[in-house]
């Protein structure tokens, strides 16, 4: 049979990509339960990252272990998203409406309940340097001082940036305070040595510094929508320093 | 017939390494040896897929026409890593966010047409696969030796295990300091280099006269 026939080769391309698609199709549509399914465990398991304390290995186990959806709907008590005003939009329930997703101009919020207290956790995206890298921020009761933090990102150099997912950068954060006299001033993150002025800081990741610059700057962004909300629920508890 | 095959799989480990003899494949060399974990995960990677497209297409080679073959190669290869990497994010979730970026590089990594190009067009799919496997772990070799140096003498650690004691650093009051130089893309350049100079030292016949 002559390979080299134009009508040939189109017809052999047009069988190979038909072939090609449909056998694409069949896995994607098998499998994508099942990813789903992965993903939003996945989260799950982000969103608990962000409450362990780096104290108690245990609590981290539990967190990253299967079992997580258990420990999920256990620990996280409430969900809503709030507007730019700091007004609640909508009170959602956080495990059967786990996979409504904030829309624009909406801005989601999760509290939990740990040891007795309540802790907000706010979801943040922002740019690295070769992708998208994305935190969530759990702050203690008074909506001010950090509690924990977790850091994921899609494509970070490894051992320079990627490192921002490290327990050593993370672990930082606690105890830092996001405003300073009722302003909000968001977190800094300096090379080692140098000092942010007025605000509170972490040091950067030597070799890493457009990913920490990354880090600071989706902090600032993401801080400044959810800035309302945390200065209006901040009065309403009669202003409790 | 008996050589073919067996060089089909040893030939690439040594004399005929993609990487140090061929110097194939170096665009990802650079990207993911910073530390050896990710190098492990891409050479076992490209391994994988080398020697299923090498099958592949060796089983086709006969159907197809000269003028698209390179197409067809491409189609053969992005089809197998698009399924590797559904598969991975639908049963090893954790796997698959670890591979995140690499899993995409494969296509690109010029190893695998080089093969499917030289190898198996013009042989039968179990030397095909010979090669392919021989192919991949040659690369990964490579991959390895600059990933444990460089993580070694840049980061003080081996897959994320601390090998250098903290104490020994400056800002603990010792007298060591990780290599900055290690983590910068063009060191596994010279890495690299450096391994093909000792691989050539050792196989005279490979020097250039």
């Amino acid at each position: 049979m002559n390979t080299q026939k134009n009508s040939y080769v189109i017809i052999y391309m047009v069988v190979i990509v038909v072939i090609v698609s449909l056998l694409l199709s069949i896995t994607s549509g098998v499998l994508h339960t099942r990813q789903e399914d992965n993903k939003r465990l996945d989260t799950k398991k982000q969103i608990l990252m962000s409450l362990s304390t780096f104290e108690n290995d245990a609590e981290v186990k539990i967190y990253e272990d299967e079992n997580a959806d258990k420990v999920y709907a256990e620990t996280i008590t409430g969900y809503f998203l709030i507007d730019e005003f700091g007004k609640v939009k909508k009170e959602l329930d956080p495990v059967k409406d786990f996979d409504v997703k904030p829309e624009e101009g909406e801005y989601a919020v999760y509290t939990a309940e740990v040891g007795g207290e309540t802790k907000y956790v706010l979801p943040m995206t922002g740019a690295g340097l070769w992708g998208g890298i994305r935190a969530y921020l759990a702050l203690n009761s008074d909506l001010n001082t950090v509690y924990g933090v977790y850091f994921g990102h899609d494509s970070e150099t490894p051992g320079l940036g990627a490192n921002i997912v490290t327990p050593r950068f993370r672990q930082q954060f606690t105890g830092k305070e996001i405003m300073k006299e009722g302003v909000m001033r968001s977190i800094a993150v300096m090379k080692k040595g140098d000092t942010a002025d007025g605000q509170d800081q972490v040091d950067a990741i030597s070799g890493g510094t457009i990913t920490s610059k990354g880090v600071e700057s989706m902090f600032a962004n993401s801080l400044h929508n959810y800035e309302q909300y945390i200065i209006n629920n901040r009065e309403n508890k009669g202003g409790n320093e | 017939m008996a050589e073919i095959k067996e060089n089909a799989f040893l030939g690439p480990l040594n004399k005929n390494n993609p990487v140090a003899v061929q110097v194939l494949g170096i665009c990802s060399a650079l990207a993911v040896t910073a530390e050896l974990k990710p190098a492990l995960i891409m050479g076992l990677s490209v391994t994988i897929i080398v020697a299923l497209s090498n099958v592949v297409i060796s089983l086709i080679r006969k159907t197809i026409p000269t003028s698209v073959r390179i197409i067809v190669q491409l189609v053969v290869v992005a089809a197998l890593v698009t399924v590797v990497s559904e598969v991975l994010k639908a049963f090893v979730y954790d796997v698959s966010v670890q591979l995140s970026v690499y899993i995409g590089l494969i296509i690109t990594n010029c190893i695998l047409m080089g093969r499917l190009e030289a190898f198996a067009m013009q042989n039968k799919p179990w030397e095909s696969f010979l090669d392919g496997l021989g192919n991949g772990c040659g690369y990964a070799m490579v991959l390895i030796i600059v990933a444990i140096f460089r993580e070694l003498l840049g980061s003080g650690s081996l897959m994320g295990y601390r090998v250098i004691p903290e104490s020994w650093y400056v800002d603990n009051g010792g007298c060591y300091m990780n290599n900055g130089m290690m983590m910068m893309p063009s060191m596994a350049l010279i890495l690299v280099a450096c391994v093909i100079w000792v691989h050539r030292s050792f196989n005279k016949d490979l020097q250039d006269k």
